[in-house]
């Protein structure tokens, strides 16, 4: 096996990009991480790409739509999905095609363009329902987020203004981030005052529908150093998916994470992972997730999260920073593309180049994680310097 | 990259038809992935390191369709993933998988539930390029009236020539249990059958079909351990031209050249004249054959309908193209139809493709393209 490494990423700002198809998004953060890496097309020896639900700009097979703008013009070019894991996933997906030996180099683009779905892109999950047994409910996402919350709330007895602080520190963060869609000083009282959506949901628990989109260039050992003298490795890959009945199990811990953590820790050889990672982007579409991801990724104890970020260990001064990015809540959340933000992130911290977000403490091993699917899937990598 | 040591050692195929009102899909993916690991002699549930599936959103009718692998294949709390993408495509991600030494056996899956689409033309519209294609509101198959023209007019074959990779896939297709489209027909009938897209007539055409396929892969180790009668993949390639029309060369599929010379340089296949005894190649279109007979170099530009005239591409000939009948005889899978042809290659390698059965095939390959309106192929070789 070769060890694979991250030289490059880049990124387009998260907003609602009404102006722009999907595939000059992918173009945008594509050229980004080229060009960081002193690198042109000519370089790359295959591409990755990411986007979830086709639903969302209405473009069957979308994978082969993008391609011209993520760079895949008579390259290997390859469109995997998990859901909403997606955009950690694909960078999964281009280190095994480095790691095989196959390739020396791979470009990774996660996209998405969610603001042409109209009249609002929530209406296009409904079609991730099970066609038989629950389509004709006509549900709304959103819904089984509440009831996951409530479930988690009620089996630790957490009070929403514990979760009410993750939404607060993330939407700070985002403030010195400048792909953020909706940094913002906020406070807890906000937070529980804004409009229930699906109790116990309000609208600050929740990241946006957003466009935009990520990239990453990997190189393998053999030419890593031809691109960059700092590359962060790829140490550790974990990706998990539960069964799809999830009325079938007990919301309150993500047992999929947990598994898709163990593969990752055992490839890392990381045996306490509270002590030996040291920056964390957890996933973060709604605040009570970063909790409940943290736990799921034995960073803390199953309950024990919120206590962490009440005590403000996920500070970005704190010993454990989650989600210095600003994560979801903060810089937007274009399905896919967030997912690789999260692994951009990591690596720039782990660079020391994340400026004004550079976490406090010193890193030499950090984590990115997402979450898809109907409360399935988990993916997760381990990056080092 | 040297040869992969990367083995198929089962494969299962569902129930089959033109229609398939039965089962539904989860049924079908159900059955071919427990007939793939009775035949390995594996429990996904413990055996199986990860699980692939080839699928598209719109062919489902569900968003982020990989929420329904893991139950149907066994696969619950385990790596699984999709390739949006061809059958030979996810066995590409699969055999990647097994190369960085961390997986030891994996499954792929792929099918085909094209009868529960009321409206085929209308879901391609939206695989066509929302400014530039869609508004000219144009069936997405003038494509395909548009490149055999060209491909016709570039290269000295002819109508007729295109005409008889019909009759010769619809007459294989007879000797096929997944024949469901085969016909006893001559050239006559083809070229008197109604012109759809100019020079392409109804006859040329593929129609659709159900079913569902998986194949098990292992490395080295695991494939001698478990099976009498491995069969080796030694090269897989895939490639993505533009997906532009206008941007492409519709004559040539660079596609196809790009993509058999990735896998064959894999496979150590410096000239591809006599390297196989048998090939599984597109035919979407009846055109489309040539066309990527030429393009990976199966036979030289302009010389494949002389060829297959002179039955160079019968089941007995120099190489037997398609003699599982492919898409024309045995119907197009959308996705699954490279996992369609790369088990038909398995069937003949392992001895077991009864009235198809083309004698001494101990190397074979199989190719995919995605149909309209993507030029995206992939290629693997097999041999035993």
């Amino acid at each position: 096996m070769k060890r694979v490494a991250i030289v490059s990423a880049g990124i387009t700002k998260f907003m609602r990009r009404a102006q722009e198809t999907g595939r000059e998004l992918s173009f945008h953060a594509a050229n980004m991480a080229l060009k960081n890496a002193g690198m042109t097309l000519a370089d790359v020896q295959c591409v990755a790409e990411s986007t979830a639900p086709d639903a969302f700009d209405g473009v069957h097979m979308n994978g082969e739509y993008l391609s011209d703008g993520s760079g895949g013009w008579r390259k290997p070019y390859l469109r995997s999905y998990v859901g909403g894991g997606s955009g950690v996933f694909v960078t999964i997906h281009g280190w095994y095609q480095v790691a095989s030996g196959m390739f020396d180099t791979c470009l990774v683009v996660a996209s998405e363009k969610m603001s042409s779905c109209h009249p609002h892109p929530q209406a296009a999950f409904l079609n991730i329902f099970d066609n038989f047994i629950e389509r004709p409910l006509g549900c709304n996402l959103l819904w089984i987020f509440a009831l996951e919350m409530n479930r988690y709330m009620t089996v630790h007895k957490i009070a929403h203004e514990q979760i009410a602080l993750v939404s607060v520190k993330n939407k700070k963060n985002a403030l010195d981030n400048p792909a953020a869609q909706i940094p913002e000083k906020i406070t807890v009282k906000d937070v529980l005052n804004s409009e229930v959506l699906a109790w116990p949901v309000h609208r600050l628990d929740i990241s946006p529908t957003s466009d935009g989109a990520a990239a990453l260039v990997l190189a393998s050992e053999d030419v890593a150093y031809k691109y960059t003298d700092k590359p962060v490795w790829i140490d550790g890959v974990g990706w998990c998916l539960d069964t799809a009945y999830w009325t079938n199990k007990d919301l309150y811990y993500p047992r999929y994470v947990e598994k898709a953590a163990a593969m990752a820790y055992k490839m890392a050889g990381i045996t306490n992972p509270r002590k030996e990672i040291h920056v964390a982007e957890p996933y973060d579409p709604f605040d009570y997730k970063e909790l409940h991801h943290m736990e799921g990724l034995m960073l803390c104890g199953k309950g024990e999260a919120p206590k962490l970020t009440e005590k403000g260990v996920t500070q970005r001064d704190g010993d454990l920073p989650t989600c210095p990015s600003g994560g979801l809540l903060g810089v937007g959340n274009p399905i896919a593309a967030s997912g690789t933000m999260k692994v951009a992130e990591i690596f720039w911290q782990l660079r020391e180049e994340a400026g004004e977000r550079q976490v406090t403490r010193k890193c030499q091993t950090g984590l990115a994680q997402a979450w898809g699917d109907l409360m399935q899937v988990g993916t997760v990598v381990v990056l080092r310097k | 990259m040297a040869k992969s040591k990367v083995a198929v050692i089962g494969y299962g195929v569902s129930s089959y038809g033109s229609l398939s009102p039965e089962v539904s899909y989860k049924e079908m993916m159900y059955e071919a992935c427990s007939k793939a690991y009775q035949m390995a002699g594996i429990d996904p549930r413990q055996d199986v390191d990860s699980f692939v599936t080839a699928s598209e959103d719109f062919n489902e009718g569900t968003s982020i369709f990989d929420e329904y692998i893991p139950d149907q294949m066994g696969g619950m709390l385990r790596p699984n993933q999709t390739i949006a993408g061809d059958g030979i495509q996810a066995v590409a991600a699969g055999v990647m998988q097994i190369l960085t030494g961390r997986f030891k056996i994996v499954a792929v899956e792929a099918h085909s539930k094209a009868s529960n689409i009321t409206d085929h033309i209308g879901l391609l519209h939206f695989a066509t390029d929302p400014a530039f294609t869609r508004p000219l509101r144009a069936h997405p198959y003038f494509l395909a009236g548009l490149e055999m023209r060209c491909f016709l007019s570039a290269s000295r074959n002819t109508e007729q020539h295109a005409a008889r990779v019909a009759v010769k896939n619809k007459n294989n297709a007879m000797l096929n249990p997944l024949g469901v489209h085969s016909a006893k027909i001559a050239l006559e009938d083809v070229l008197a059958s109604e012109p759809t897209f100019s020079p392409l007539k109804k006859l040329e055409q593929s129609k659709p079909a159900d079913g569902g396929f998986c194949v098990v892969l292992a490395n080295e180790k695991m494939a001698k351990k478990l099976s009498d009668k491995p069969v080796w993949i030694t090269g897989i390639g895939w490639c993505s031209d533009s997906y532009q029309p206008e941007r492409r060369e519709m004559s040539w599929p660079e596609y196809a050249r790009l993509a058999a010379e990735m896998a064959f340089r894999q496979a150590g296949i410096p000239k591809q004249k006599n390297a196989f005894r048998i090939a599984e190649i597109d035919d979407t279109f009846s055109y489309k054959e040539l066309q990527h007979l030429e393009a990976m170099g199966l036979a030289r530009k302009g010389e494949s309908g002389r060829l297959l005239e002179q039955g160079a591409f019968d089941i007995d000939g120099e190489l037997a193209v398609n003699p599982s009948g492919g898409s024309l005889g045995c119907g197009h899978l959308l996705d699954a139809g490279g996992l369609f042809r790369l088990v038909e290659v398995l069937r003949q390698l392992r001895g077991e493709a009864a009235g198809c059965q083309v004698k001494d095939a101990r190397k074979g390959m199989a190719m995919s393209w995605r149909g309209i309106p993507t030029a995206t192929a992939a290629v693997a070789v097999l041999e035993v």
